[in-house]
């Protein structure tokens, strides 16, 4: 078990959208816990509900047409649901912070590059201007930007996609966040630029200390990366596992299957991928069952009737599937 | 297997021209996208090409099929040169070379229905009557595992993975022979992928294509293909089989690729050497002296901003371009 002490307590968050087609739920009753100084993984496809769980943790999202339930939400011991506008403006980006996957359009193009690294600074530690071009140029450079006084005056696009989501981290960590939530940062990158992200973030954390949630779509960037995996189907969790234990004895039918899905290094020439048939569920109608269902090779009779709940299977292993799939008998 | 290929690109170069001023317009320099490649694919053959976004990937891809018109080189389908041939005997050879494009959502016209989409290049060509048509329409469908059923559908009714299917199906209508695969699986989700990937492996066997399949994601790659050439910045660094270029890599740039991409399994993550390459891809329009890739290059040397190295058959079939192979084994591994 973590004796970490516990700075984010997810209970049984449900997040719907009231579009004009119907209600989409696209966040279905989720519940974990992140420790203090953690790397979280969060893996699924698009749609899952992998981002919209955390924009509803920040409630960046409109209300309506979203709406937010939850038994709680806690940070660091308070709920964040009871909070204020107010008061949750001053801990979102300060205390609590978050990147966006698209390092162009989540920074402002008219504005230069240390103005927005400023502007945490300035209003959240009410730093002088003096003070904070200063800590805006440590930042920078602490986020590998060389010559970095003399990029506060860049704009955006003076910069390469890399750079941006160097500077966005450097917003995102300009008031020392007990916790950072990274959406799929390195989806717009290439390969070798996201090496360099990883490994950035990797030292950072190391040095600071913060607890990290990395939200990808990429099996691979979050087995490097993360300590503890979370796997999120139409909008559940579906298995949350160490990230050893996940990639080595996977229990829930979506993770294994997925994880069977990606071609191997050491496959025999013309050997066929395994696929999962089928396409995600609709969310505009949640299935009676298990989401996972028809697309499921283990599927009982059970799973079309009753959805599992998410258990602990074994010491910080947890799945919400019916079956064991080692034997392929009911659990 | 025949032998002889069935396309042969020499010293291939695309520069787009960059413009100055609207009325009095002039050009002020260009971006050298593919600025002299050469290889050669086998009938039957996939040949992966994969490099990072910008490297003219898909320019290569446009510039063979004759979409973009090559500023230099020569590009010969079945020996015969395509920068040569007049318009109406290079219609007739585009039956033979077609392209499945990477965005789903946006390569299939949203007005039309799908049956329109995948019979409009059997009208351009004049293949068949309207009823000959129909049924070919439904025979390719089913090809692609789309129920014929669906032919009277919009693509927006279907999911990516679908559209890519019609896509396909599109592409496929002529009976080509070769097929450029640009990004096919890019945009699509992990648990789609694989069904994709499947199809066009499957395709292949059955109708006996050739493939160039272009894409950044190694992993795909290597599963698809029998030969991969990697490129940096308009060049081909690298060109040899699969196995080979995962169990010997030679050029400097495919040695931090292949150490950059995410390994599916956390213990072996921990414990891989990575080569993190310092700074970003330069500008095509202005790329470095010598060799392309020596501002990133960890084993650089003098020569190497001076002189561009030559692409060399440097072990049989195995073709590099660098002056220091034997360094970056030592030095890099």
């Amino acid at each position: 078990m973590d004796d970490r002490e516990v700075i984010l307590d997810i209970q049984n968050l449900r997040t719907r959208f009231d579009t004009q087609e119907g209600l989409v739920h696209a966040v279905n009753g989720i519940t974990y816990k992140v420790h203090a100084g953690e790397t979280l993984g969060i893996v699924g496809e698009s749609g899952c509900g992998k981002s919209v769980s955390m924009l509803s943790v920040m409630r960046l999202l409109d209300i309506p047409p979203a709406s937010i339930q939850a038994e709680a939400i806690n940070f660091k011991g308070e709920n964040l649901l009871d909070y204020s506008k107010g008061e949750m403006r001053r801990i979102r980006g300060s205390k609590l912070a978050m990147i966006f996957q698209d390092p162009m359009t989540s920074l402002n193009p008219v504005l230069t590059i240390g103005f927005q690294i400023k502007e945490p600074l300035k209003l959240h530690l009410g730093m002088g201007d003096e003070e904070a071009s200063e800590r805006a140029a440590e930042l920078l450079a602490l986020v590998g930007i060389p010559d970095a006084s003399n990029r506060l005056a860049d704009f955006p696009h003076q910069f390469s996609g890399g750079m941006r989501q160097r500077a966005m981290i450097a917003i995102a960590l300009a008031c020392n966040p007990t916790l950072l939530i990274a959406d799929e940062p390195t989806t717009a990158l290439d390969v070798t630029i996201q090496a360099q992200l990883v490994e950035l973030v990797k030292e950072l954390q190391d040095d600071l200390g913060m607890a990290l949630i990395w939200i990808t779509h990429d099996l691979g960037v979050v087995a490097g990366l993360a300590e503890r995996v979370i796997v999120m189907y139409a909008g559940f969790v579906v298995e949350d596992a160490p990230v050893d234990n996940l990639y080595e004895d996977p229990r829930h039918p979506y993770t294994f299957s997925l994880l069977k899905s990606l071609p191997k290094l050491k496959e025999k020439p013309g050997a066929k991928l395994e696929t999962i048939e089928g396409l995600p569920p609709d969310l505009l109608e949640l299935p009676q069952g298990c989401p996972f269902v028809p697309r499921c090779s283990f599927a009982r009779d059970i799973c079309r009737e009753e959805n599992p709940a998410l258990e602990e299977i074994a010491p910080s292993h947890r799945i919400a599937c019916w079956v064991d799939i080692r034997t392929g008998e009911l659990r | 297997m025949d032998n002889k290929p069935l396309l042969r690109v020499e010293k291939l170069k695309k520069h787009f021209p960059i413009t100055q001023g609207i009325i009095f317009t002039k050009v002020i320099g260009a971006v050298k996208a593919v600025d002299g490649i050469s290889f050669e694919i086998k009938r039957g053959e996939t040949l992966g090409l994969v490099g990072e976004s910008g490297c003219g990937k898909t320019t290569t891809g446009r510039t063979i099929l004759q979409l973009h018109e090559p500023t230099a080189g020569e590009v010969f389908f079945r020996d015969i040169n395509l920068l040569e041939v007049e318009n109406g005997k290079m219609r007739e050879l585009r039956r033979d070379m077609q392209i499945i494009f990477q965005d789903p959502y946006a390569s299939l016209n949203p007005r039309m229905t799908v049956g329109r989409i995948i019979s409009e290049p059997l009208e351009v060509h004049n293949i068949g009557t309207a009823k000959e048509r129909r049924e070919r329409v439904q025979e390719l469908l089913r090809l692609v595992g789309l129920n014929p059923y669906f032919v009277n559908r919009y693509p927006h009714e279907f999911s990516g993975g679908q559209r890519q299917r019609i896509g396909i199906a599109r592409a496929l209508a002529l009976e080509p022979e070769f097929i450029v695969c640009d990004e096919p699986i890019s945009a699509l989700d992990v648990s789609i992928q694989a069904q994709v990937v499947n199809l066009l492996e499957e395709l292949q066997n059955e109708l006996g294509l050739t493939y160039l399949f272009i894409a950044h994601d190694l992993s795909m790659v290597r599963h698809i293909s029998d030969r991969i050439a990697v490129m940096y910045l308009g060049k081909i660094v690298e060109l040899t089989s699969r196995d080979d270029l995962f169990a010997n890599t030679l050029h400097p740039y495919s040695i931090a690729l292949l150490s950059a991409v995410p390994l599916h399994n956390p213990a072996a993550e921990r414990e891989r050497k990575r080569i993190i390459l310092k700074g970003d891809v330069p500008s095509p329009a202005n790329p470095p002296s010598g060799c392309r890739f020596h501002t990133r290059c960890p084993i650089a040397e003098e020569l190497c901003s001076l002189e561009d190295p030559e692409f060399r058959e440097y072990e049989k079939g195995h073709w590099v371009a660098c002056h220091f192979v034997e360094k970056a084994q030592k030095e890099m591994k």
